[in-house]
């Protein structure tokens, strides 16, 4: 693109709709802390009133919106990777598994069993299956600090899951992109264990390594260190996603292979640009989905909602109950599980981008729209219904 | 020794931090969330539930610090005291002087506390003044506080002697 007086008159509209854009996002993120939701819902709402067949048709141009959304997905799993350091993943990896396979047996499997039932493609339907699965660690982490229940006994125990969703990821994705890519049978085994067997030795490296690769982009300069991070990020993800490993876990690898100070550093830096390119992909899945298309599987995205909602419910419970915690705090621990939001997204903005089933993004949005707004307000009464629960006898 | 560490349990959480709780000697569960971004929090627990926390405090660093200070100044205090009034089977104590005290007025060598008990006055502090290593012309009044250096039983014994006796 030339640069310099010729480009002024393309750049100034560009410049106004994407002011107006974020402007509007800023009051949707005001309006969510002001009632003390997560801001996802209020984006995808507004993407889908602002899209094809919405209220208010946005010219926006496509590419940069585009764009922006895929560096969200990258900087949301990013994120997840920093959350976590090796030592922690590892530790939980040992204790937390039974959990995690619960957990993902549970909340996955009603995912693809609708999926099937609707006679989806059976790649949709397990789509579908990740979208149930994952529980939002974003919202329930702002939950439990802001119902003060960090400290809480059974907390360990829903970390715990949401570490091992977090891992059980990096498996997911690269295997998901595999199948989307459409290759034959034989092929796909090969690429996908290939996919599998690249994850590892990442994994591998990380867990090992991870020291070398944080004194590489470790700086003083917090601008040299975010850059740093950035580009790796960047360029990781652009060649995960070449080798059909998919982007987001190439991102993800790079969160977990940083570690002590340049980890912490990161985090801290990352999470504005998270938050603002997060926010562009919320939307632009919002905007890809037509309004009308929600009425006619709202009943079914409902009925979904309600179940998976109940298997949160008991995984969680099982799990507190495990680490020997009370019934009040086995419902805490169970309803706090139950939000669903940005890799529910992440997941089913796959699907939609891949164009494998028309049913499956406004399932999703419905979905999300449902349990990222239930589930904190369940959880809120968490002691309330663990007092209306029956005593054992 | 009665500064024996209660039994902390300690619990990472994944992207959070570690906590540290124990149950005090009352039976109270409390702990402390140490975040990974250096932000502190008390935890109080419930007894009603002991999964939940009746009360959170949340303390930024400074606060840390200030709560820290408190807490750790009277422990170090109170286990120096514990030290100097345990030494080997050696007992300093503070013991007042009183008006019936049949020491009261007389000499160190007159009420021979030394022979009666085997503790050594060391010091005598009257007032705000404090006589050093009092020799055996030196006499006690009422209102003194002598410190004393013995056995235990000596110590109780001369007590007495400085209650009443």
């Amino acid at each position: 693109m030339p640069l310099g007086a010729a480009a002024a008159g393309e750049v100034a509209p560009v410049l106004v709709e994407l002011g107006l854009v974020v402007l509007a996002l800023a009051v949707l993120a005001r309006l969510a802390d002001r009632v003390g939701l997560s801001p996802i819902p209020f984006y995808l709402v507004a993407g889908l009133l602002a899209g094809d067949g919405g209220l208010v048709a946005l010219d926006l141009s496509p590419e940069l919106v585009a764009i922006g959304s895929e560096i969200g997905v990258v900087l949301l799993l990013l994120a997840l990777g920093l959350e976590y350091t090796s030592e922690e993943l590892g530790a939980n990896l040992r204790v937390g598994l039974a959990a995690g396979a619960v957990d993902a047996a549970a909340n996955a499997l009603p995912g693809v069993a609708l999926g099937l039932v609707l006679g989806w493609d059976p790649r949709a339907a397990v789509l579908l299956g990740g979208v149930t699965y994952i529980s939002s660690s974003g919202v329930i982490s702002k939950v439990l600090r802001d119902l003060d229940r960090l400290g809480n006994r059974e907390t360990p125990s829903v970390l715990s899951v949401l570490v091992m969703e977090d891992l059980a990821m990096a498996v997911y994705l690269p295997v998901v992109a595999v199948l989307l890519a459409g290759a034959s049978l034989v092929a796909g085994v090969v690429s996908v264990t290939a996919a599998l067997a690249a994850v590892a030795v990442v994994l591998f490296v990380a867990l090992r390594h991870g020291p070398v690769v944080s004194r590489a982009v470790l700086s003083r300069s917090d601008e040299a260190l975010l850059l740093g991070v950035l580009g790796l990020t960047l360029l990781v993800a652009g060649v995960a996603a070449q080798l059909q490993v998919s982007a987001a876990v190439g991102a993800f690898l790079v969160g977990i292979a940083l570690g002590g100070r340049a980890q912490e550093r990161a985090s801290l830096l990352v999470s504005p640009l998270r938050d603002l390119f997060a926010a562009t992909f919320f939307l632009f899945f919002g905007l890809q989905i037509d309004p009308g298309d929600l009425l006619p599987v709202a009943a079914v995205a409902g009925v979904l909602a309600v179940v998976t909602a109940a298997t949160k419910v008991g995984t969680g419970w099982w799990a507190a109950r495990r680490a020997g915690i009370a019934r009040p705090g086995r419902v805490r621990a169970g309803t706090a599980l139950i939000a669903r939001g940005e890799f529910s997204i992440v997941i089913a903005g796959l699907g939609v981008g891949a164009g494998i089933e028309p049913q499956l993004g406004p399932v999703a949005a419905a979905y999300v729209l449902v349990l990222a707004v239930a589930g904190p307000v369940v959880t809120r009464y968490a002691d309330r219904l663990a007092a209306a629960l029956p005593r054992p006898t | 020794m009665a500064t024996a560490v209660s039994e902390v349990e300690e619990t990472q959480l994944p992207g959070v931090g570690v906590r540290y709780d124990f149950v005090t000697s009352e039976g109270d569960r409390i702990g402390v969330l140490a975040h990974r971004t250096g932000r502190r929090e008390l935890l109080v627990y419930d007894t009603a539930d002991p999964d939940a926390c009746r009360n959170v405090v949340r303390l930024g660093a400074d606060d840390t610090h200030t709560l820290a200070e408190l807490l750790g100044t009277s422990q170090v205090s109170e286990r120096l005291s514990e030290l100097q009034q345990h030494i080997e089977g050696l007992t300093i104590d503070w013991l007042p002087v009183e008006a019936n005290s049949a020491c009261a007025g007389r000499t160190l060598r007159e009420a021979a506390l030394r022979t009666e008990t085997g503790v050594s006055i060391v010091a005598v502090v009257r007032g705000e003044e404090t006589i050093a290593a009092p020799s055996g012309d030196f006499a006690l009044q009422r209102g003194d506080t002598a410190v004393a250096v013995g056995t235990p039983e000596g110590i109780k014994e001369l007590f007495r002697l400085l209650q009443q006796g």
